[in-house]
């Protein structure tokens, strides 16, 4: 690795455009109103605690139960829209098709639709009567009401941050390349694993955070779909929402307070990941 | 190898990108594909290596039938214009590549692939750089690591696609001269495909020039030089003045002036224009009564040791260029504004074109694009 012809990036930022102090500034504030603020005020609440109890709090075995089903559901969900998104961005940049831009429309449905309302859908297709659900029951798969359902529901509401971080990549990537390749005497398989999936990599790990951190959040639609009971198909955000009903304010602060910092620690490995990709093939 | 092209046609839609195209490429030649933008040099030469699917027509390798051989079986190697190297790959892995994806009982060794790839390195004089990443190399230095790639799986003949038009005119004349080289070093059979002339006859053993899918004539630099067959040709291979010209009882005459002809021989008769070559028109101070047409020179440049005059004959329209060396201005005291005799000291008739717009208007000062 050519480390010595890095340049730091934080150099970069006087240029020749103007407005640095305005729209930094402008930046800050926003954050601290949006991000900082409600994140502080949820810190409060938490630290209101003893730190014995808060260890009480989030350690307890319902708490603990919810956190292994969230994350295990939102990683499952979001491999899954890994291969899934980039077979449908691929089939949308590659192929001619009736009904193509159809498709390319609908691909962000799950973003325009309430999740209340995908939820609800979910859970007619594949209760033990739904269309889905009625071809399902007797091969023995439940979907409605079990950890499936959550995973299903995470990967419907996330779908289009694979989709739609890959896509422009694919549609920018130089013919040449892979007829390069060919001609040196690649086959599909080896072009596709030594040239298409190395430069789609960055974007394919950007939408793959995206809809890890959309799954570990998603609230609305999953609870339609999933049984929600406590050790069994209870996710975290339900379990701090119970909590709420409670008035257990603090309660629930300290589990969100978990939620934030598993988030962050997440967003922050693979941010670190691509900025390794990136690095490793800086652009002139 | 010797490359055959019988009866090629190829369309995209209603449009005719190669028509009709027959060609004998000669074993261990470097032959160039000329012609303008859009003439189908770059389609003619996708059909060859494969990445194209000819309408109809045939390709042969050495006589064997190659058409239906998929592009990864042809053993062709390809150099495209804009590099086309792996960004995410170092040089040595690019240069690897075509060794590395081979089936397992046709791969080299790990230490055996090194050796040809630092072999291949050397050859195009940019093994230092084997760590690096492409995007870490100047373009002339890309354009030889996708050359050495090319070549790292020993192809029976080498493509190249316009491999110098993405750059600076210095770098350009120095890999062409330096591509010449390699090839009377490595003897491979070599189609280049480019729009610039002076290119194409510097570098070339054969040219063949293409316009409008069409090849309107094949043969050594000199041969379509010296003896363009058609107005196309002579224009499109350097600049050229235009004359109205006459050709009775085997002589042709711009007004009263006899001209000497390349080639007299079954030069048919009839009204047409002479194309003469700006280095083909003599300046004379006075009239030495062998006749000339009078001119007043417009214009004086000087471009390094060549002087290029710009000059209004008497009765014509349009202003005819000539060079002549530096060196002649002052001994013949030619300034501008000063009247002179010009006199075409070789040309070419082409009959039959009189009556339409003149394939060039003006002398074609850049015949590119
Ligand atoms: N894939 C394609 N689809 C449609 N038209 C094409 C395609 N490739 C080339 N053409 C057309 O064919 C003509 C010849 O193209 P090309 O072979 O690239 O010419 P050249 O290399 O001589 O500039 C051009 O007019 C171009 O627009
Ligand atoms: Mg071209």
């Amino acid at each position: 690795m050519q480390l010595w012809t890095i340049r730091p990036r934080a150099l970069r930022v006087k240029g020749v455009l103007p407005g640095f102090g305005l729209t930094m500034g402008t930046t800050l504030l926003f954050i601290s109103l949006v991000v900082l603020l409600p994140l502080s005020a949820l810190l409060i609440q938490a630290a209101s605690l003893s730190p014995g109890e808060f260890w009480r709090i989030i350690s307890s075995e319902r708490a603990v139960a919810t956190y292994k089903l969230t994350l295990s559901s939102a990683l499952i969900a979001s491999i899954f829209n890994v291969f899934f998104g980039l077979l449908l961005a691929w089939i949308l940049t590659r192929y001619q098709f009736p009904g193509r831009s159809l498709l390319d429309a609908i691909v962000d449905l799950p973003f325009a639709l309430p999740t209340a309302v995908a939820g609800l859908s979910l859970a007619f297709l594949f209760t033990s009567h739904g269309w889905i659900g009625q071809y399902l029951e007797p091969m023995g798969i439940q979907v409605a009401y079990t950890q499936l359902g959550i995973i299903a529901a995470m990967a419907f509401t996330s779908a289009p941050f694979v989709i739609r971080s890959v896509q422009p990549v694919l549609e920018d990537m130089e013919p040449e390349l892979e007829e390069a390749a060919a001609i040196l005497g690649a086959s599909p398989w080896q072009i596709f694993q030594g040239i298409i999936l190395p430069t789609i990599m960055p974007a394919l790990l950007a939408g793959f955070s995206l809809a890890l951190a959309r799954s570990l959040g998603e609230f609305g639609a999953i609870i339609f779909i999933a049984g929600n009971m406590p050790f069994e198909t209870e996710i975290t955000a339900l379990l701090i929402m119970i909590r709420l009903e409670e008035y257990n304010y603090a309660g629930a602060a300290a589990i969100a307070s978990v939620v934030l910092a598993a988030a962050l620690v997440m967003l922050l490995i693979i941010n670190l990941l691509q900025g390794r990709i990136y690095r490793a093939r800086s652009d002139s | 190898m010797s490359i055959e092209i019988e009866h090629v046609n190829k369309r995209f839609g209603h449009f005719v990108a190669v028509d009709n195209v027959s060609l004998s490429l000669p074993a261990g030649q470097l032959t160039a594909l000329l012609g303008p933008s859009g003439s189908g040099k770059t389609t003619l030469l996708r059909i060859i290596a494969g990445l194209e699917h000819a309408d109809s027509g045939r390709i042969r390798f050495h006589g064997e039938d190659a058409t239906d051989v998929h592009v990864s079986r042809r053993g062709v190697g390809f150099v495209f214009q804009h590099y086309a190297l792996f960004k995410h790959m170092t040089v040595f892995d690019n240069v690897a590549y075509g060794l590395t994806v081979k089936p397992r009982r046709l791969r080299p060794g790990k230490a055996e692939i090194r050796r040809r790839v630092m072999e291949l390195l050397e050859l195009v004089q940019l093994d230092w750089t084997a760590h690096r990443l492409p995007s870490q190399l100047s373009g002339g230095q890309r354009q030889r690591i996708a050359l050495a790639r090319a070549l790292a799986v020993e192809p029976k003949v080498l493509l190249l696609d316009e491999p110098f038009g993405a750059l600076d005119a210095q770098v350009r004349a120095e890999l062409r001269r330096w591509l010449r080289r390699l090839h009377d070093d490595i003897h491979l059979t070599t189609v280049f495909v480019t729009h610039d002339q002076e290119e194409a006859l510097e570098v070339s053993d054969r040219i063949v020039v293409m316009n409008q899918g069409r090849v309107e004539q094949e043969g050594t630099p000199e041969a379509v030089y010296d003896h363009p067959v058609n107005p196309f040709v002579f224009s499109f291979l350097g600049q050229v003045n235009l004359f109205h010209a006459r050709v009775q009882d085997g002589q042709a005459r711009i007004g009263d002036l006899a001209l000497p002809m390349a080639a007299p021989d079954h030069q048919p008769e009839g009204d047409g224009l002479a194309y003469v070559r700006p280095h083909d028109i003599e300046i004379l101070a006075e009239d030495d009564g062998q006749g000339a047409l009078a001119a007043v020179i417009q214009g004086i440049t000087v471009v390094g040791p060549t002087a290029r005059l710009e000059l209004k004959v008497a009765g014509g329209k349009d202003l005819i260029h000539a060079e002549l060396p530096k060196t002649q201005l002052a001994p013949l005291g030619l300034s501008p504004g000063m009247k002179t005799w010009v006199r075409p000291v070789n040309s070419r008739v082409f009959v039959g074109h009189r009556n339409q717009n003149p394939p060039v208007a003006e002398p074609a000062l850049h015949p590119r694009d």
